[in-house]
């Protein structure tokens, strides 16, 4: 009667074949998307996103003209073929602004969110982590931060350190370092009390390197899934800060300044104003579906806690 | 310097404070406490076997841990090979992590869900400096063959992995930096009959090829038998009564081990059922072990109870060579 | 209420199971957890399922209240329960028979009752669904019923919540909440797993008692081979969803006829001065990787050429003795 020594990999099919999906990453990887193609919204979000990301990256190639360039039609003119989106009162074509705006709207969106998840997530790893003081401290900061409107934030951060893109990515960024906080150090406060932190602590290993390496990629999978839900927040903080007039200064094409330029025209040139809007609208609401898509594949995940 | 023991725990108390409201820890007055572990001591000798033994809530986990330095004690003495360890904290530490190490109960929670098996195995390794990162990979591999498994596993995640394998992962990390002591968390316990017999087995083997010393903290009666060569049998946070193995099962002294080998299940001939048979089983629960009851604390439940139980503990007394019991029935002059 | 057990007819069969089948659709198709799985429980009987974990026998416990949600999973066979096919009934008639006829006890009590009530009233409403009486009558039977499990002060008990009640004494009054209607038969599902070992006795010495005084039948299912030893008279070994061997008390662990079952006793550290446990190589084969022939034959010492081709049938051996096995009895 064999003992302990039978090697379990080896001789023993049954054992190693109860999975019987590809092994390892890839299998993980294949069973994720078939798991987030079911859901027809998410994969409508994709589609969103994939498509501004296009636009954003190839808008020179995509753009029929100079975003920037006045007078390229009559000023206010209703969509025709040569401007799908007619022009706004500068006479500057408006698709060509939308696609355009595309970029500010991602590159402020994406870069702003992870802007917040790298100090969020690090402000709540290290107060989950160390707990009693520390704790204290850093949470009734984000406390604090929590109660404050995002905006007024936004504007009072502008104000004092002035325009330009990276000012204003890092106004939209610190609204939302608070909810990366709160929700990693929710997530590091039970990881860190399974035995396999335990037992790393107990092998020797410090402090930062078991936060780093053993607790952070525990926790990083609903972190990941709020990113993707905030970076449609993002955009809308941004549009709502260009639409007061502190986003990037004209004649850049942004599409929340573009919906305040249009509004003294409302009535006689609505597209002025609702086409960039319909436009921000669309991708709002892609990103959001994509982000609930993302949660719900990693959901089964997350709960498996593998 | 030889015969010393490798662990000695000396009157060892571990009280966790209860979280009154704020209120409550402005108001004059006792601090209520649990009492965890209450005054323990024993010793392990290096290459021995002692298993610690009890019911829920009687400190044994909780002794593992203080052993470990895991956490740390209210009071009382830990020393590890003669050097005293009890006070010791950060990186004066370190040299003793490389000495005792920790096996755990769950296979699926003690092992990083991210981490493949080798990177687990591996860390301990290179944290400790004995290996460089060019030869921790065969390193790995070598101490996985030792534990059952095939160097290739040392490329899977923990879920890919049954728990069987997963419980061999574990013990391949806990002897990754040499131990000369493991303590084993009730290492057993949640594993399956056949898996169990099989990591018993590689448990008792490692033991005779790499002269372990272990801890073995267990709930089961049987294991314990099984593994051991001392017996520490634990209640409420103190111990009830130490001896070598057959000793305790021969010849049980303290009622409580009694109640406890009554009322474990063993496999029968099927005539009778242990479970019929009145006055076999104890009655009763477990006292709180926050507010303590006066005098010995297995009289509630204790059928031989008399008049020095109500107000006296009783200490921990050598009835024989290696055999000591903290009961009151046996204690010098007492009437048995 | 208590009936003599020498009032009983002989054999009397409370619970015939027959070809019960557990399916699942997964997304990888369609799995068989409980595999035409057939057996009786007679009145006063206690009748053991042991397996290891994934074997299969929570869930055929669970299949026969129908407890398991179909869609993903799938019921067939036959469960035949005083005259009447519990498979076949409406949910209706099926929610009359669960916690009245048939009382069901799970591995974890605190789970089992709500938390926001008091346990007495919990067992009052329980009482209510299956006797419409007057509350103060209920009331009433209910600390009759917390006296009868051991339950010491049932008054105060009975106003208690959940979380003041010790492990062994929730599962105790889920006992009581299970045998208030004086049921035919008791499923009970690990009842004691997570209770201490001197706790774990009462309990099970207060289910013997049960079953003596009022002749309910139980099915009791674990993986302790001691608990299933000391408590039943007949016992069922499954293993990979099937039932593998079926036999007396003292039979199936003195005269095991499936190597399975020989290997399983043998692992116990019993009284020993082994230096070895006899370990059985490998894991129980996962339900979608099942081995051609017979599921044991990887594991198996004794396992011939044939055992890999042709899946054993479970066959008589003698007087009450099944065993699906090619060599049974070697």
């Amino acid at each position: 009667m064999t003992d302990h020594a039978g090697p379990e990999g080896l001789a023993l099919p049954a054992a190693a074949a109860t999975r019987a999906e590809p092994a390892g990453a890839a299998g993980e990887a294949l069973r994720w998307w078939r798991r987030f193609a079911r859901n027809r919204g998410a994969l409508f979000g994709l589609g969103v996103f994939l498509a501004v990301l296009v636009m954003a990256v190839f808008a020179p190639v995509l753009a029929p003209h100079d975003p920037v360039a006045q007078g390229v039609g009559k000023p206010l003119a209703g969509p025709s073929l040569s401007h799908w989106a007619g022009t706004d009162s500068f006479g500057r074509d408006i698709v060509s602004r939308i696609v355009y705006g595309a970029r500010i709207a991602l590159v402020v969106g994406i870069l702003a969110v992870l802007l917040a998840l790298v100090i969020g997530v690090t402000l709540g790893l290290v107060a989950g982590y160390y707990g009693g003081v520390v704790d204290a401290v850093i949470m009734r900061v984000m406390d604090g931060l929590f109660a404050f409107p995002i905006i007024i934030l936004a504007i009072g951060m502008m104000a004092i350190v002035g325009f330009g893109v990276g000012n204003l990515i890092v106004a939209v960024a610190v609204g939302f370092i608070a909810p990366f906080a709160r929700v990693t150090r929710g997530d590091v406060l039970a990881v860190k009390e399974e035995p396999y932190v335990e037992a790393a602590r107990l092998a020797g290993v410090g402090s930062l390197a078991v936060m780093f390496r053993h607790v952070l990629p525990n926790v990083m999978a609903p972190v990941i899934v709020q990113g993707a839900l905030r970076v449609s927040g993002a955009i809308i903080t941004e549009a709502g800060l260009s639409f007061l007039g502190l986003g990037p200064p004209p004649p850049t094409p942004v599409w929340g300044s573009m919906i305040a330029e249009g509004r003294n025209f409302i009535v006689m040139a609505p597209h002025v104003s609702t086409l960039p809007g319909i436009a921000l609208m669309v991708t709002i609401v892609g990103l959001n579906l994509l982000g609930d898509g993302l949660r719900d594949a990693l959901d089964p995940r997350l709960r498996r806690g593998a | 310097m030889a015969g010393r023991p490798l662990l000695e725990v000396e009157d060892l108390v571990k009280h966790f404070p209860l979280r009154d409201g704020a209120l409550g820890r402005l108001l004059p007055g006792r601090r209520r406490v649990v009492h965890a572990v209450d005054g323990v001591s024993f010793t392990v000798a290096a290459g021995e076997t002692l298993g610690l033994v009890g019911e829920s809530g009687c400190g044994k986990t909780t002794t593992g841990r203080l052993v470990l330095r895991a956490i740390d004690p209210t009071s009382g003495r830990i020393r590890f090979a003669g050097e005293d360890i009890t006070r010791l904290a950060g990186r004066a530490l370190l040299p003793f992590r490389r000495q005792a190490q920790i096996v755990f109960q769950d296979p699926y929670a003690s092992l990083n869900p991210r981490m493949t098996v080798g990177r687990m195995v591996g860390e301990p390794m290179l944290v400790h400096g004995l290996v460089g990162r060019a030869e921790v990979g065969e390193r790995v591999g070598a101490l996985l063959e030792t534990v059952g498994l095939l160097p290739e596993h040392a490329r899977r995640f923990p879920h890919e992995l049954s728990g069987g394998q997963r419980q061999r992962v574990g013990i391949a990390r806990a002897l990754a930096v040499g131990p000369r002591l493991v303590v084993a968390d009730e290492a057993v316990s949640a594993l399956d009959v056949s898996v169990r017999a099989q990591i018993l087995n590689l448990l008792v083997d490692l033991r005779e090829r790499l002269g372990l010393a272990y801890l073995f903290v267990s709930h089961d009666l049987g294991v314990i038998r099984f593994v051991s060569h001392r017996v520490a049998v634990m209640y409420l946070g103190r111990l009830a009564e130490v001896a070598p193995t057959d000793v305790l099962f021969k010849r049980p002294l303290h009622p409580y081990t009694h109640a406890l080998m009554a009322a474990i299940p063993t496999v029968g001939d099927g005539a009778a059922s242990i479970f019929d048979e009145p006055g076999r089983l104890i009655e009763g629960e477990l006292p709180s072990p926050i507010d303590l009851p006066r005098g010995c604390r297995f009289k509630s439940r204790c059928p031989y109870r008399f008049a020095p139980c109500e107000d006296v503990e009783p200490a921990l007394a050598p009835i024989e060579a290696g055999h000591a019991v903290a009961c009151h029935l046996h204690a010098q002059g007492g009437t048995p | 209420m208590t009936v003599r057990p020498d009032d009983l007819p002989a054999a009397d069969v409370v619970l015939d199971v027959r070809d019960l089948t557990v399916e699942f659709l997964t997304e990888e198709g369609r799995v068989r957890a409980v595999d035409e799985v057939s057996f009786q429980v007679r009145r006063g009987e206690v009748v053991g399922l042991v397996g290891e974990s994934g074997a299969g026998k929570s869930l055929t416990s669970e299949a026969i209240l129908r407890l398991i949600r179909c869609p993903p999973g799938r019921l067939s066979g036959q469960v035949w329960f005083r005259g009447r096919d519990l498979l076949r009934l409406s949910e209706a008639e099926l929610a009359t028979i669960r916690g009245g006829e048939i009382a069901m006890i799970f591995q974890n009590p605190g789970g089992s009752l709500n938390p926001v009530f008091r346990v007495g009233d919990q067992i009052v409403e329980a009482l209510q669904l299956h006797r419409p009486e007057p509350r103060r009558t209920l009331r009433e039977r209910t600390l009759d019923i917390l006296g009868r499990v051991g339950i010491p002060s049932a008054a105060a008990r009975a106003r208690d919540y959940p979380h003041q009640f010790s492990g062994g004494m929730a599962q105790r009054a889920m006992i009581g909440m299970g045998i208030a209607c004086v049921p035919t038969l008791l499923i009970a599902d690990e009842p004691t797993t997570a209770l201490d070992v001197t706790i774990q006795a009462q309990v099970l010495a207060l289910i013997r008692r049960l079953c003596r005084e009022t002749g309910v039948a139980v099915l009791l299912v674990s993986h302790d081979l001691g608990v299933i030893s000391q408590m039943c008279h007949r016992v069922l070994v499954m293993y990979a969803g099937r039932i593998v061997e079926a036999a007396s008390i003292q039979r199936i662990f003195h005269a095991p006829a499936h190597p399975y079952t020989q290997a399983l006793v043998a692992c116990l550290p019993g009284a020993g001065d082994r230096q070895r446990l006899g370990a059985i190589p490998g894991t129980m084969p996962g339900l979608r990787a099942l081995p051609s022939g017979c599921r044991f034959h990887p594991r198996c010492r004794l396992a011939e050429a044939r055992c890999a081709t042709e899946e054993p049938r479970l066959s008589r051996l003698d007087d009450g003795h099944l065993a699906a096995c090619h060599l049974a009895g070697r």
